[in-house]
This record gives C-alpha cells, structure tokens and sequence, in this order.
C-alpha cells in the first residue's frame, strides 16, 4: 500500500525515529544519496505561492538524483479552470512519482491521496497541517540536543494562530520528560483545545506567562511571528508586534546550550544581533528541513 | 390512543422525548409509500417519556446515523407479528455522507462532489471530528 503523509500524526514514534535516523545518515555521506531518486520524479503542487517550502522540497529532490516539475499558484494550474483536486492530483500522477501539495483549503492534500495512486506528502493546508515542518523541528532539536526526551521548551510569540506550535506541541508531547513555558500576549495564547486534548489530557507540565522570567529554565525556545493577517485592526497588530522581541541583551541569563528555533520568515522577533550567537539555530533548521524532506521522499518511495 | 401492531416492519423505540421528527427527516420516511406511526411522548418505564416510529416495511435503515443522533434507541425487527431481532444503538466509527462540516475554509466545504465525512475520535464523549479538516460535529450540523 502507499503511504502518504498527510499530519504529523499519521506517524508512529518509530517511523518518526526511523526518518530522523535516515536523515542522519544523509547529513554524514551525502554523496552515497546523490543518485537514490534517480529517474524519479517530485511534481511540487502549490495551489498558493510558498517559495521557501517549494525550494525545500526541490532542493531535497535535486540532490537525492531526481527531478522536479510542478507550479507554484493556483493561477497558472488547471484549478484556475474550475478543477477538483482529485482530478489534478490523479492526472499529475501520471506525469511523477512523488507529489508535494501545497493548498489553501484545510483537507485538500488528503482528497489528493485518496484519489492519486502516488504518495501525497502535504506541504502546508490553509492553518491546518504541515507535517513537514514538524519533521524539520524534531530534527533540528535532536541535532542540536541529541534527544527528543527531558526538555523545557519554550514558544514565544503568536500561540493562538500559529499551526506549527500547535503541531510542534502535539508531536513532542509523545516524549517523556517534557514540558512548556507558553510565552505570549493574552490575546494570542495557546487555544483551549490544545491545553485540553494534548496538555491536560496527557498530564504534561506548562506554564503559561506573557513575561521572560522562564527563559533561563528553557533547553529550547521557539520564537514565532506576529502576523498582520491574524489581527482586524491595525492598532492591536501595532500594540503587541513588538511585545515579545528577542534581543541579544535578554539571552544572557539563558542556558548555555539553549537552542533559539524559528520557522521563518522572521520580521523583527529575533533581533539581528542574535544572529551570530552560537545558540541560534533558525538557518541551521532550513538545512536540516532539507534533510529531513529528502528523508521523507525516500521512505514514501520506498528507497533504501 | 392505540396504533395496530405491524405485522412485518420495523420498530424504532426508546427514542429520546421530541427526537422522532428529526429521524423521520434524516431516515427520509416521507419518500415511503407504506404506513408509518409516529408515536410522541408515549411513557416509558426509563426514561419516563420516549417517542416511537413504527414503519410498516422491511426496509435496509441506517444503523450508524441512528446511532450518532441517539444512541439510546433500540431498533425491533417485526416478523409474523413477533420481534425477531432486538437491535441497540452503537456510536459508529464513521459518518459518511449525512453530517456536513461547517468549516468554510474545508475542502469538503468548497468541492461539492466531496463526501463529508466524519470520524469517531472519542467513544466516550461521543466526539466526531470532519476526516478533511478536524473540525468537530457540532450537533446542530444535522
Ligand atoms: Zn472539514
């Protein structure tokens, strides 16, 4: 049967393990993986334009010897047109053997793979899921804290909107010894259905602060942007944009071996001065984005 | 009030007081041509009062729906007169087709040939969460 990836869910502890262990394999001898995908074929479908992901996931094909092919907005695909995703998804699996989809409507990628007989890997739906940006954090964290068990993680900034904590939260919530500092503006908390289904349901220590009295506590501190889109007026976006800047200044009491992630784009959470310290991790986690994609490419098209 | 027994058909009991019209509409008993009783507020030793549909016909109902919008109903198969086989309700693992997602920003919402679909996630509750999108059923959504 064919696997897609559609959640971060549809992953077991092992599997996760299991891409993670590949990944490293890949970051020790790239070279023994330059021809793995050759002949293959990743079509990167992108109902709506997300550049950073695409070339994630064109890069991650490109150097394990496949090509790409594919259209990043929905103006230049057949959906322009009136089509159903389930008609493009089984007519691009004529033309490749992988799909990366990108779409604004929660649930698409799934429609997909029911209807293509080729893996769907989902590259972001509407605020819903993206798994593979999950992946790229799990990786980043074991790289640089060599386990994904006994941790203090902090997330700064917008908790309410942004799928990738909430994502990030549920994955790392299956490991032993972890905990949350929630730090954000009242208004842009973490929402209820989070603290209830996966915190409280699972007996898993937070704390929930709109202060930076944590950060010397935290193994990991996820910074997130405020965006401009989430507020109806531009007088609260203005307010609390600037609330929860991260600045060289306020690192110095933080752990030494504290890892700084953030997904990216940044606009101005994480001050440019940050960037040289040691602890930041945020351009490393696009490296190992990669990685951890082309891990995901082979096991979907079961490579070894 | 007396209502004559069916002699072949099929019994909905135990229906939750004021419950009976929703499943009338859902069942789509209207679209038969045979007799169907709808009895409302009749007593019932447990729950003090229920409703009862009584359908003249060996028709194929949906279990699952019935299941889903009240769980507390017992569904009689009538043969010769006598109940041949006593059904309970059980929350169904999937809802296909009959509860619809209110989520605007869901596929499902947007493509009309798209089945909604809903999957149990929580037996105990009796929570259903839209297979596209994770949206939870609302009971209103019916
Ligand atoms: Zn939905």
């Amino acid at each position: 049967m064919k696997k897609d990836l559609i959640g971060i869910t549809d992953l077991s502890k092992e599997e996760l393990a299991e891409l993670i262990a590949i990944a490293e394999k890949i970051i020790e001898d790239p070279v023994a993986y330059s021809e793995k995908c050759k002949g293959k074929k990743l079509a990167t479908c992108f109902f709506e334009p997300s550049t950073r992901t695409r070339l994630s996931f064109e890069a991650a094909m490109l150097e394990l010897g496949g090509s790409v092919l594919g259209f990043s907005e929905a103006n230049s695909s057949s959906a322009a047109k009136g089509e159903s995703v389930a008609d493009t998804a089984r007519t691009i699996s004529c033309y490749a053997d992988i799909i990366a989809m990108r779409h604004p409507k929660e649930g698409a990628p799934m429609v997909a793979a029911q209807a293509a007989p080729i893996p769907i890997i989902n590259a972001g739906d509407g605020g819903h899921n993206h798994p593979t940006q999950t992946l790229t954090d799990l990786l980043t964290i074991y790289r640089e804290k060599g386990r994904l068990s006994d941790l203090k993680i902090g997330f700064c900034g917008d908790l309410k909107f942004g799928r990738t904590v909430h994502s990030l939260i549920q994955a790392m919530s299956r490991y032993e010894g972890i905990s949350f500092v929630l730090i954000s503006p009242e208004e842009l908390c973490v929402p209820e259905y989070i603290k209830k289904d996966v915190l409280d349901g699972k007996n898993i220590p937070y704390v929930e602060t709109s202060s930076w009295d944590e950060l010397p506590e935290l193994d990991i501190l996820y910074m997130t942007r405020v965006q401009r889109e989430r507020f109806f007026n531009e007088a609260d976006y203005m307010r609390l944009k600037d609330a929860f800047i991260l600045t060289a200044d306020r690192l110095q009491d933080a752990k030494p071996d504290l890892c700084i992630m953030h997904p990216l784009p940044r606009v101005n959470e994480i001050e440019r001065a940050v960037d040289e310290d040691p602890r930041a991790c945020y351009f490393k986690q696009a490296l190992y984005g990669k990685y951890i994609r082309m891990a995901l490419i082979l096991k979907l098209l079961g490579v070894e | 009030m007396t209502i004559d027994s069916i002699r072949n058909g099929i019994v909905i009991d135990h229906i939750t007081a004021g419950k009976s019209m929703e499943i009338y509409h859902i069942l789509e008993l209207s679209k038969l041509d045979c007799s169907v009783a709808i009895i409302k507020n009749a007593s019932s030793k447990k729950a003090g009062k229920k409703d009862i549909i009584k359908i003249d016909s060996q028709l194929d109902i949906n279990m699952d729906i019935l299941g889903y919008i009240d769980p507390t109903i017992t569904v009689n198969i009538v043969k010769d007169g006598k109940i041949v086989e006593k059904k309970h309700m059980e929350l169904p693992d999937h809802i296909d087709g009959v509860i619809k997602c209110k989520n605007p920003r869901c596929i499902s919402s947007i493509e009309q040939e798209i089945v909604h679909s809903f999957k149990l996630v929580d037996r105990e509750n009796g929570i259903y969460r839209c297979v596209y999108c994770e949206t939870k059923a609302e009971p209103e959504t019916l």
